[in-house]
């Protein structure tokens, strides 16, 4: 630790800095705040980020377009589904492609899943951070499951790479509705034990209620988006107000907070665990069998026309978007991953004024952040 | 192993140069009305409105960003109170600073569009109308050296500091190494 003193407007008082990070369990990766601090009152705070910084817009030019596939699993690590669908999306309406049926409902029911389990981790490592060590254990226990899930049918447990231009990888397993039965019941009940043991526990209360709140006023103009802009009462989801792929077919709720504070922030994620629920249950009974691919010979090896799209989806941590520029090469111009994280955390200075120094751990966890998207 | 054939050379067809193809534009109707909204109010800026595959585009000259920019979020009829994303495409002979917008009480969206000349990129900061272009503007300084006047701090974000070079740029060298 770093320590060096400075005077600031009180005249008998010394601000202490405080390094938190890169090497730090709650900082979720590699990421450094330095903290002033007047007593136990934080006076400002300056995130730094890059640690993690790969390059991964400047690699995307260098792919062709089926290989940046999976450079996008490695971006949000935790919800890597999502971020393949996002840019999967964006070459397909370049390109005017039509995905088959089958293969957009196998898309939901997987991004919806991967949200729970993103969901889940967030919850389990949450606890953590306030040194719950019990709701960890409940959380990755259902996750578990759900990796499961994703190995028997993607092959792999998080660098999946299942997604194509034009559809999914290969159909499911043949157990797969009979998996998923067990496990959707699983889940309902999972999900239900982490609500009792954590959501309203005395201690838990203390420590998230009224802490780091954020208005919605605020929450627009620093373009926070996904479940910490509901938090703050904004019921804006792009499943909805902008619907891609099917999701224009699910009857779901958009859970809203009230005050934007860590505990609406938490528990927006819960009450999204049981919505994603609702649209798989939807989902696994509308889908039927068919082709999994489009039959368009383009997709062989895509060469997208001249032009570019900006697509928007729904992250587990907010509008996950990608900006694609084509020049009607097999490699794409320019990628531009717009992610929620990058965003999100650039509030984290606003959330953390005026609050003591041992919330900042609980602040910073209930914007769910991952480098991976915020370094890119 | 050839045998020499009695037949005479077949000329040589011209090779024609490929034909690249431009994406369709498919503006919804929402689209359309704003695309007449932006030509309304726009019209005393030297402001060309477009439009590409779905998105409605605006391209005007960097010193007019900041004033454009507050009135398609204060506009009533434009209220876009939600920048999507502030990213910068390097087309070489000039860079170009795309500013999405979307509105969420309208739900349409449009795309702001300047270009730069890539040895002196300069274009006035949008900072003081959405503080979370903070971010995004440093990056875009970080990887494609566009310099935004009058932005709070332009440290290096991405970077560590002391880095050489713009590596967003098509001129950055892509791969320095040979693979093994």
């Amino acid at each position: 630790m770093k320590i060096h003193t400075q005077p600031t407007e009180h005249a008998d008082a010394l601000d202490l800095m405080v390094n938190m990070g890169p090497q730090h369990p709650s900082t979720h990766g590699v990421f450094r705040v330095v903290i002033w601090v007047d007593g136990e009152r934080i006076v400002r705070a300056e995130p730094h980020i890059g640690y993690l910084h790969r390059g991964s817009e400047k690699l995307c030019e260098g792919e062709l377009y089926s290989q940046v596939i999976t450079l996008f699993d490695r971006l949000d690590y935790v919800g890597n589904l999502n971020c393949e669908l996002a840019f999967v999306l964006a070459a397909e309406k370049l390109m005017g492609i039509e995905v088959p049926e089958r293969a957009e409902y196998i898309r939901v029911i997987l991004a919806e899943l991967n949200r729970i389990a993103s969901h889940l981790l967030f919850y389990g490592v949450y606890g953590l951070d306030m040194g719950a060590m019990t709701p960890m254990l409940y959380g990755f226990r259902e996750r578990e499951r759900i990796q499961e899930l994703f190995e028997s049918v993607t092959g792999a447990r998080l660098m999946h790479n299942y997604f194509r231009i034009g559809g999914v990888k290969e159909d499911l397993p043949a157990d797969f509705p009979a998996r998923m039965r067990r496990l959707m019941a699983q889940l309902n009940q999972g999900i239900a034990e982490c609500d009792e043991l954590l959501s309203q526990n005395e201690m838990f209360l203390a420590r998230t209620k009224g802490i780091g709140a954020v208005s919605a006023e605020d929450a627009l103009d620093f373009g926070i988006t996904g479940p910490a802009l509901r938090a703050s009462g904004v019921p804006e989801d792009v499943r909805i107000s902008e619907p891609y792929s099917i999701y224009d077919r699910f009857d779901f709720g958009i859970p809203v907070g009230t005050y934007g504070d860590c505990w609406d922030r938490y528990y927006v994620r819960v009450e999204e665990m049981r919505q994603s629920m609702r649209i798989i249950e939807q989902a696994m009974a509308q889908m039927e069998s068919g082709p999994i691919m489009a039959s368009d010979r383009r997709i062989a090896r895509p060469r997208p026309p001249k032009g570019e799209v900006y697509v928007r989806t729904e992250s587990p941590r907010g509008d996950f978007a990608v900006f694609l520029v084509s020049d009607g090469t097999d490699k794409p111009y320019r990628v531009k991953v717009r992610a929620p994280s990058f965003a999100n955390l650039q509030a984290f200075q606003h959330m953390l004024r005026d609050a003591y120094v041992a919330d900042a751990v609980v602040i910073l966890g209930s914007i769910d952040i991952i480098l991976g998207e915020v370094d890119r | 192993m050839t045998t020499p054939s009695n037949r005479p050379a077949r000329p040589r067809r011209p090779r024609r140069k490929p034909v690249i193809p431009t994406a369709p534009i498919a503006l919804d109707a929402r689209g359309e009305s704003l695309s007449a909204v932006l030509r309304d109010v726009f019209a005393d800026f030297d402001a060309q409105v477009g439009a590409v595959v779905d998105e409605v585009t605006l391209t005007v000259r960097p010193v007019d960003v900041r004033a454009v920019c507050r009135i398609a979020r204060q506009h009533p009829d434009i209220d876009c109170g939600y920048l999507r994303c502030l990213s910068v495409v390097d087309y070489v002979e000039r860079l170009e600073v795309n500013y999405h917008l979307f509105s969420l009480d309208k739900r349409h969206k449009f795309a702001v569009k300047i270009n730069l000349p890539p040895d002196e990129p300069v274009v006035p900061s949008i900072v003081s109308i959405w503080r979370g272009a903070n971010w995004f503007e440093r990056e875009a300084h970080d990887l494609f050296g566009v310099v935004f006047e009058g932005h709070p701090d332009m440290s290096p974000l991405l970077l560590y500091d002391g880095f050489e070079g713009f590596p967003g740029r098509k001129s950055f060298p892509f791969h320095d190494y040979d693979e093994w």
